[in-house]
C-alpha cells in the first residue's frame, strides 16, 4: 500500500525529523530578528520591505517542511499557484485602483 | 459502498482524496484572509495617520504568542512523525502538546484583549483597532477550531488507530496542515499588526 | 453486497457504518442523506421554490412599476399597512423586495439549482462514480445552505423587514440600514460555507473518483463546466466572507471599514471613528461577485453542450478549444471585476486594465457559443423539449453577451451604467440564458432520475410560451435604458420627464412577466404529474452517449451494477462505419 511520500521509512523519517528541528530553530531566529528590527524605527517602506522579507522567509519554511510542500505532488501546486497568483491581484489591485499619490506615512 | 482513494492514494495524482480536500479548503482560507490583508492596505494607505503597531499593542506578548505557535507546528508535525514511526504513546504526547501550546495561545490573546478592553480600547475606537481585531479575532477562531480537530484526534477519534492506523496517520496529518496554516497566517498578521 | 464501488477496492479501509445494506428509515433516506442523488434532489427542488418565491417578488414589484401608485388588487390588503399601506407599495418596501429578489434568485435559486442540484446528481454518474468524495461534507453543504435560506426568509420577518439595500448591499446604506440587513449578512455567511464545502467535495471528486479509462480530454464538456465552476466558487467566494464580516463589525461593533469620516444621515453626523472605505465593500464584493456570474452560467453551458450533442447525433464541433476557453474564461473571471465600478472615479490607466480584460474575456464566451452553434450544422436534429431549450439558450445567450459589451467599455458605460440597459443585459443572461439551460436539464435527465419522461406537449408549451415572454419582459429595457431610466426606481422613472416617453415600456413588461407565469405552470403541472404518470423509460431514453445512461433509471445507492469504464470520448454519435447510431463511452 503506497503512500504520497516514498520516504514513509522509519529511516527517512529521521531525516525529517532532523529537519523539523533545524527548521523549528530557523524560525525561532527569525523571530527574534524581526522584532530586533522592528526596535529600529526604521521608516515605512524599508520596515515593510524587511519585515515581509522575513515573514516569507518564515512562511516558506512552514509551507515547504512542516507541510511537506516541498515533496508534494504537482496538482497541489497546480492549485497554489493559481491560489498565489489571484492572492497577489486581491492584495494589491483595489488599493492600486484608487492610488493617488505615495504610500502614506 | 466504499469511497476509494480515503486511505490509499490515486496512482495518477499520487494523493488522496483527504489530502487535495484539505489543501483546496487551504486555498479557500488563502483568500479569506487575503481580503482582509487587501483590506488592511486599502485603508491604511489612505489615512494620513497610522498608528505604529508597538505604540497600541504589547509587542513582547506577542512575540512569546509567535513562538508558542511555531512550537506547536513542531510539536504538530512530531505528532504524525511518531505515528509514522509507529509510537502511538509519542503521537498523544506531542497531539496534547499542540492542543496545550493552542491554549496557551488563547489564554496570552485573553489577556491582550481584556488588558485593551480596560483601558476603552474597542474595535470601534479606531481603524487600526478594528482591523486588529477582526484580523486576530477571526485567525483566533481558526485557532480553536484546529483545536477542537486536534482534541478529538488525541480523544475519540484515535480509536481509528486500532482499527485503520494509515487512515488514522492521514487524517493527523491533514489536521497538521490546518493548524500549520493557522500559524503561518500568525506568521503574517505579528509584523503586520504589532511591529509597522 | 450488491454494488461494487469504484475502481480500487481498498484493503483494510474502513467501511462505514451507514454504508452497509440495512434498511435506513426515512429521515436517514430521505432528509439526513448522504446519497448525492437524494442531495442533488434537495438542492434542486429547494432551488425551484426558491426560483418561484424570487419570481413571485419582481410579479410584485411589477405591479408598481407599470402602475406606480396603485393599489394591488386583492393581495395587496394583505400585506399590511407597514409594507403596502392601502394596497398601494412604500418605496422601503419596493426597495425590500428588489434586493430580496436579487438576492434569492442568484444565491438561493439559480446556483443551488445548477451547482448543487444538476452538479450533485449528474457529475458522479457521468464520472462512473459511487458517489462523491465526502458524503457527508455534501449532506452539510445542504444543511448550510438550508439554514443560510431560512436565515433569508426569516428576514422579512423583523422590524424593518429584509434587507433593502440592493443585492450589491453597498455601503454605507447597507450599515446604517435596518435590522433585515444583518439578516442578510448573516445568511450569506451560511450560504458561502455551504458553497466552499461543496467545491472543495466536486473538485476532489472528478480528480480522483474519475472512472478506469476516463482521461480529462474524454470528460463530458458539463463535467468540465462544473469543475471550472467550483474553482471560481473556491477562491472568489471567500473575499465576500470577509467583507460580511467586516460589515457585520460595522453595524453591530460599530467598526468604521467601510464608513468615511464625517458622514452625515439625516441630519446628524454619525458617532463612528471614520476613516473607512465605502470602496472596499465594491472591490471585495465584486471580486466576488464577478466570478458569481461566470458560475451562474457555466453549468447551463455544459447541460446546453449535453443536450446539443445527443439531439444533433454528433460530436461537439470543437470540444477542445471550448474546453480551453472554459480555463481561460475561468481565469479571467477573477481579473476584470471592477468593470462594475468604472463611475467609482478610478484612475484611467486601471480603467484601461479592467476595460482591455474585460473584451478580452468575451473571446472565450464567443468561442464556446459559437462551437455549440456550429455542433448543429449537418446534425439530424431531435426537436424534444430538452433540445428546444437548448436551442433557445443560443440567440438568447447571444443578446445578453453582446449587450455587454458596450458595458465593459469605459466611456460608453457612462450613460448605461445603473440603467434599465443593464437589467436587461443580464437578465438575458440568466433568465432566457441560464435558467433556459437549466429547464433543459430538468427535462433531459428527470428520466433518469424517476424513470419516467416529461410530458413533451406540456414542455413545448412550457418552452414556447416562456421564449416569447421572457424577450417581452426584457427586450423593452434595453430602450428603457437607453432612454435613461435608473434602475431601483420604485416608480420605474415615472417621476422623470425624460422618462415619460418610454414609461408605456413598463406596462409591457409586466404583462410579459404575469403572462409568463401562466407558462411556468405547465412546467410545475407536469414536474409532479410525471412522477407517477410519465411515461416510462429504460436506462438510456435520449440514445446517450455519456456514463449516467449507464446507471439504472433512477440509480440505486451505489449507482451502478458494476464499476463503469470509459472506452473513448463523450460524443462517438453517428461514427461512420459503426453497427449501432452511436458508442457510449461506457461500453467496451
Amino acid at each position: 500500500m503506497t503512500t504520497e511520500h516514498a520516504a514513509d521509512h522509519a529511516a527517512d523519517i529521521d531525516k525529517h525529523v532532523k529537519q523539523y528541528i533545524a527548521v523549528f530553530v530557523a524560525l525561532m531566529a527569525l523571530t527574534i530578528i524581526t522584532v530586533a528590527i522592528s526596535r529600529l524605527h526604521l521608516p515605512v517602506a524599508e520596515a515593510v520591505t524587511i519585515a515581509l522579507i522575513v515573514a516569507v522567509i518564515k512562511g516558506s519554511l512552514v509551507a515547504l517542511v512542516f507541510m511537506h510542500l516541498i515533496s508534494e505532488q504537482k496538482l497541489i501546486y497546480a492549485v497554489l499557484a493559481l491560489t498565489v497568483a489571484f492572492f497577489v491581484v486581491l492584495l494589491f489591485v483595489p488599493s492600486l485602483t484608487h492610488f493617488d499619490g505615495f504610500w502614506v506615512h | 459502498m466504499e469511497i476509494p482513494y480515503t486511505v490509499e492514494v490515486r496512482r495518477d495524482t499520487g494523493l488522496t482524496n483527504g489530502k487535495i480536500g484539505i489543501w483546496l479548503f487551504l486555498a479557500s482560507e488563502v483568500m479569506l484572509f487575503g481580503a482582509l490583508f487587501a483590506s488592511y492596505i486599502l485603508i491604511r494607505t489612505g489615512m494620513p495617520v497610522w498608528p505604529r503597531g508597538d505604540s497600541i499593542l504589547n509587542v513582547p506578548l506577542a512575540t512569546i504568542n509567535t513562538i508558542v505557535l511555531i512550537s506547536s507546528s513542531v510539536t504538530m508535525v512530531m505528532a504524525w512523525a511518531s505515528l509514522k514511526r509507529n509510537q502511538f504513546g509519542r503521537f498523544r504526547l506531542y497531539l496534547g502538546s499542540t492542543v496545550l501550546l493552542g491554549g496557551v495561545f488563547l489564554v496570552i490573546k485573553y489577556f491582550e484583549y481584556s488588558h485593551k478592553f480596560e483601558n476603552g480600547l474597542f474595535p470601534r475606537t479606531s481603524n487600526f483597532l478594528a482591523l486588529y481585531f477582526t484580523l486576530t479575532g477571526l485567525h483566533m477562531l481558526h485557532v480553536i477550531g484546529g483545536m477542537t480537530v486536534n482534541a478529538y484526534l488525541w480523544g475519540p477519534g484515535a480509536k481509528l488507530w486500532k482499527t485503520n492506523p494509515e487512515w488514522f496517520a492521514n487524517r493527523v496529518e491533514n489536521s497538521g496542515l490546518f493548524w500549520h496554516f493557522v500559524d503561518l497566517v500568525w506568521i503574517f498578521l505579528f509584523p503586520t499588526l504589532y511591529l509597522l | 453486497m450488491s454494488q461494487t464501488t469504484g475502481t480500487v477496492a481498498a484493503p483494510g479501509a474502513h467501511v462505514p457504518h451507514d454504508a452497509h445494506h440495512e434498511e435506513l428509515g426515512f429521515l436517514r433516506k430521505y432528509v439526513f442523506s448522504t446519497d448525492h442523488k437524494v442531495i442533488g434532489i434537495q438542492y434542486a427542488v429547494t432551488g425551484l421554490l426558491f426560483l418561484f418565491f424570487g419570481f413571485s417578488l419582481m410579479m410584485l414589484m411589477r405591479y408598481q412599476l407599470a402602475y406606480p401608485g396603485s393599489a394591488f388588487p386583492l393581495l395587496g390588503k394583505l400585506l399590511g399597512e407597514s409594507r403596502m399601506p392601502g394596497g398601494i407599495m412604500l418605496p422601503d418596501f419596493y426597495n425590500e423586495l428588489g434586493a430580496m429578489h436579487g438576492t434569492i434568485m442568484v444565491f438561493l435559486g439559480v446556483v443551488p439549482l445548477a451547482v448543487g442540484g444538476f452538479g450533485n446528481f449528474v457529475v458522479p454518474l457521468q464520472i462512473g462514480a459511487p458517489d462523491m468524495a465526502f458524503p457527508r461534507l455534501n449532506m452539510a453543504s445542504y444543511q448550510c445552505f438550508f439554514l443560510g435560506g431560512v436565515t433569508m426568509l426569516v428576514s422579512f420577518l423583523v422590524p424593518g423587514g429584509a434587507a433593502q439595500s440592493g443585492w450589491t448591499s453597498y455601503a454605507p446604506l447597507s450599515v446604517i440600514a435596518s435590522q433585515g440587513q444583518t439578516f442578510w449578512l448573516i445568511g450569506m455567511i451560511f450560504l458561502i460555507t455551504s458553497s466552499l464545502l461543496g467545491a472543495v467535495n466536486f473538485i476532489t471528486t472528478i480528480i480522483q473518483l474519475r472512472a478506469k479509462g476516463l482521461t480529462f480530454m474524454r470528460f463530458p464538456f458539463f463535467v468540465w463546466a462544473q469543475f471550472v465552476t467550483s474553482f471560481l466558487l473556491l477562491l472568489a467566494f471567500p473575499p465576500l466572507e470577509a467583507a460580511g464580516i467586516m460589515q457585520l463589525m460595522d453595524r453591530v461593533a460599530g467598526t468604521s471599514f467601510f464608513l468615511p469620516s464625517g458622514l452625515v444621515v439625516s441630519g446628524q453626523a454619525l458617532s463612528n471613528a471614520g476613516g473607512g472605505n465605502p470602496l472596499l465593500w465594491q472591490h471585495l464584493f465584486w471580486f466576488l461577485a464577478h466570478p458569481e456570474v461566470y458560475v451562474l452560467i457555466l453549468p447551463a453551458m455544459g447541460i446546453v453542450a449535453e443536450i446539443i450533442a445527443n439531439n444533433t447525433r454528433k460530436p461537439l464541433w470543437g470540444y477542445k478549444p471550448m474546453v480551453y476557453s472554459l480555463g481561460f474564461l475561468g481565469f479571467m473571471s477573477f481579473i476584470v471585476w471592477a468593470h462594475h465600478m468604472f463611475m467609482t472615479g478610478m484612475g484611467t490607466a486601471m480603467a484601461a486594465f479592467f476595460q482591455t480584460t474585460t473584451m478580452i474575456i468575451s473571446i472565450p464566451s464567443v468561442v464556446i457559443l459559437t462551437a455549440l452553434i456550429l455542433s448543429l450544422w449537418g446534425g439530424s436534429i431531435r426537436y424534444n423539449t430538452p433540445m428546444l431549450f437548448a436551442l433557445g439558450f443560443l440567440p438568447m445567450f447571444g443578446i445578453g453577451g453582446l449587450t455587454g459589451l458596450p458595458l465593459g467599455l469605459n466611456v460608453s458605460d457612462i450613460p448605461l451604467h445603473d440603467t434599465y440597459y443593464v437589467i436587461a443585459h443580464f437578465h438575458y443572461v440568466v433568465a432566457p440564458g441560464t435558467i433556459f439551460g437549466l429547464f433543459a436539464g430538468i427535462y433531459y435527465w428527470y428520466p433518469k432520475a424517476t424513470g419516467r419522461k416529461m410530458n413533451e406537449t406540456l414542455g413545448k408549451i412550457h418552452f414556447w410560451g416562456s421564449l416569447i415572454c421572457m424577450n417581452v419582459i426584457f427586450f423593452p429595457m434595453f430602450k428603457l435604458g437607453l432612454a435613461g431610466v435608473s434602475r431601483r426606481l420604485f416608480d420605474g422613472g415615472a417621476s422623470y420627464a425624460f422618462a415619460q416617453p418610454v414609461l408605456h415600456l413598463n406596462v409591457i413588461s409586466s404583462w410579459g412577466a404575469w403572462i409568463m407565469a401562466i407558462f411556468q405552470l405547465a412546467f410545475i403541472w407536469n414536474f409532479f404529474w410525471s412522477i407517477r404518470n410519465g411515461e416510462k423509460c429504460g436506462d438510456n431514453p435520449w440514445e446517450a452517449t455519456t456514463i449516467e445512461w449507464a446507471a439504472p433509471s433512477p440509480p440505486p445507492h451505489g449507482n451502478f451494477i458494476a464499476a463503469p469504464q470509459a472506452y473513448r470520448g463523450p460524443y462517438e454519435y453517428s461514427v461512420p462505419g459503426a453497427a449501432k447510431g452511436f458508442q457510449p463511452q461506457f461500453e467496451a
